[in-house]
């Protein structure tokens, strides 16, 4: 694809979005499997949750966090658009939104180590 | 195509939209409730009986927890959707109601983890 | 900036199938890119399609595409797109059919304005007679002020070329129809909303933009088709909501 037409920060900022809904959409499914053994007891929630412990599973899981908070506040400048009219501030707002998912990412990577 | 079968198509996908937008509202809240809860869970370790000691028995997060799920499998299905149509060019009918019942399904398997961790 | 002293023309030749011919043009100062295009045609090679009126930026017709990007290319300097190398690729406008080299198709872009409901309706003379009376319109009114936002667009095709949902989607009704649709919703004088508003509701209309402001980057007249397009959409979201359709 030709990316000399799409380099401004309002395009970037629905590729984020478009890319971090798929992704988070893949995830549920997986979240809600997950979630769900606790239906057969506490032992295999707990399993699950010490399989999760590995570093990998980590990374993963702060990488869907910012995209969590990402699609969060990038949800909202389109919705500030399209129910509110804010035309004005769209690229401020867009650098906003980065900020708050690598924020989001930040807090549950310091939580988690 | 007759104009008034177009018409009815172009009224079905402005219900999707409106579905879409009202659930990402919904959304918007229960996410950013659930990063606070995420993040301060983490904090020193998650536990299974960490989460089953916050969530068992209590019915305000079981409620919660259903109407996050219903939001975030419609939404997360239309959203499919658009992406499917524009990058595929999957459209039409058929593919509208299997992207519907797969947003129900995927709430239904989440609600059913809820009242798991509820039960 | 240093200048080269000639500018490395390459141009599109031929219909959808075609390729690129390579030309030498002198670089002079001030120089637009349609300046290029005509000297390749008067001095070089007189066989080379293309479309322009007014050269002042007001008819719309001089758009294609530039380096990459749509343009109107009678209002744009050549040193605005142009390294110091002096490379400068044309390409007929994007999303729409290739008649011949520089010149696209814009059937299709007109017809999605008809499609849209583009064409005033005047509520009290239905025929298009003219009214008794003048219509009184605040021009500080919040309606007016919508309609007026979008009013000065010339129908140059920038905003539906640089729009991928056209790419992705041949029904799509594009940015510039619909920004016209918008402006004609808040025109109070107009009887034709709730046609229009069905015209330009769904897949094809404004319910797939997803506001990536392509539209709004580009239109040389400083248009902003996707704040008018969310328009659309809130309209009808309220209208829907509220069972008002
Ligand atoms: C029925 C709805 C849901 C339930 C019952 C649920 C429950 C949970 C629980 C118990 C945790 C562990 C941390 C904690 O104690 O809070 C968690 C983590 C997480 N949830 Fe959810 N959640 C739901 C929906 C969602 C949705 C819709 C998303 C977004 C797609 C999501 C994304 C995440 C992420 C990224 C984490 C952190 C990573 C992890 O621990 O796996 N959750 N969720
Ligand atoms: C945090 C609250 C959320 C908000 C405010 C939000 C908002 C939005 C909005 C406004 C759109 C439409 C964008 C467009 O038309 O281009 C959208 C698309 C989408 N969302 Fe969300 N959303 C949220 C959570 C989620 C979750 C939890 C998921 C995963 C299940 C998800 C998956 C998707 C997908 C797949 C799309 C389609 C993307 C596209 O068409 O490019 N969203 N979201
Ligand atoms: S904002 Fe909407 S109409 Fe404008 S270029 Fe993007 S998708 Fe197309
Ligand atoms: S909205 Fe702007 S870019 Fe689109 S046709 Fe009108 S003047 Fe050209
Ligand atoms: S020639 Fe008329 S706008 Fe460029």
């Amino acid at each position: 694809m030709d990316m000399r037409p799409r380099s401004h920060p309002t395009w970037i900022a629905f590729l984020v979005h478009r890319v971090s809904g798929l992704l988070l959409a893949l995830f549920l499914p997986l979240h809600f499997w997950a979630l769900g053994t606790a239906i057969q007891g506490e032992a295999r929630l707990e399993g699950f949750i010490r399989w999760a412990d590995n570093p990998l599973v980590k990374a993963a899981e702060t990488i869907l966090v910012v995209l969590l908070a990402a699609h969060l506040a990038g949800g909202l400048r389109v919705m500030a658009l399209e129910f509110l009219g804010w035309r004005r501030r769209q690229k401020d707002m867009v650098a906003a939104s980065a900020g708050l998912a690598l924020l989001a990412g930040l807090l549950f990577l310091l939580n988690v180590v | 195509m007759s104009d008034t079968s177009q018409a009815r198509r172009a009224r079905g996908q402005t219900h999707l939209w409106v579905v879409q937008r009202v659930t990402a509202m919904l959304l918007a809240v229960a996410v950013t409730v659930h990063l606070v809860t995420i993040i301060g869970a983490v904090r020193g370790g998650l536990s299974a009986g960490e989460i089953l000691g916050r969530l068992q028995g209590h019915e305000g997060w079981l409620i919660f927890y259903v109407v996050f799920a219903l939001a975030a499998g419609l939404h997360g299905a239309i959203g499919l959707r658009a992406i499917a149509a524009e990058t595929i060019g999957l459209r039409g009918r058929a593919a509208d109601i299997t992207w519907l019942a797969a947003g129900l399904a995927t709430a239904a398997f989440g609600i059913r983890a809820a009242i798991g961790l509820y039960a | 900036m240093a200048e080269a002293a000639s500018l490395k023309v390459s141009v599109w030749r031929g219909g959808a199938d075609g390729g690129f011919a390579r030309y030498e043009v002198p670089a002079r100062a001030n120089q637009t890119v349609l300046d290029v295009v005509t000297h390749i045609q008067r001095e070089i090679d007189p066989s080379l399609a293309y479309r322009f009126a007014c050269r002042v930026g007001m008819c719309g017709s001089c758009a294609m595409t530039v380096n990459g990007r749509a343009r109107w290319t009678c209002r744009t300097h050549v040193r605005k797109v142009v390294d110091a190398d002096g490379a400068l690729e044309l390409r007929p406008l994007a999303n729409l059919p290739v008649i011949r080299d520089l010149a696209a198709d814009l059937a299709p872009f007109f017809d999605k304005w008809q499609r849209a409901k583009g064409s005033f309706q005047p509520k009290d003379a239905p025929d298009g007679a003219v009214p008794e009376e003048f219509a009184v319109v605040p021009p500080g009114s919040k309606a007016r002020r919508e309609a007026d936002a979008g009013i000065e667009c010339i129908g140059c095709a920038v905003c539906y070329a640089s729009c991928d949902v056209v790419a992705w989607n041949p029904d799509y009704l594009g940015p510039a129809a619909m920004n016209r649709a918008w402006t004609l919703v808040n025109d109070v004088r107009d009887g034709a909303r709730a046609e229009r508003l069905e015209a330009v509701a769904g897949d094809a209309g404004c319910h797939s933009c997803h506001s990536t402001q392509s539209c709004t980057e580009r239109c040389p007249k400083n248009l902003d088709p996707s704040s008018a397009i969310a328009g659309l959409k809130r309209t009808l979201f309220w209208d829907t909501l509220l069972g008002r359709r």
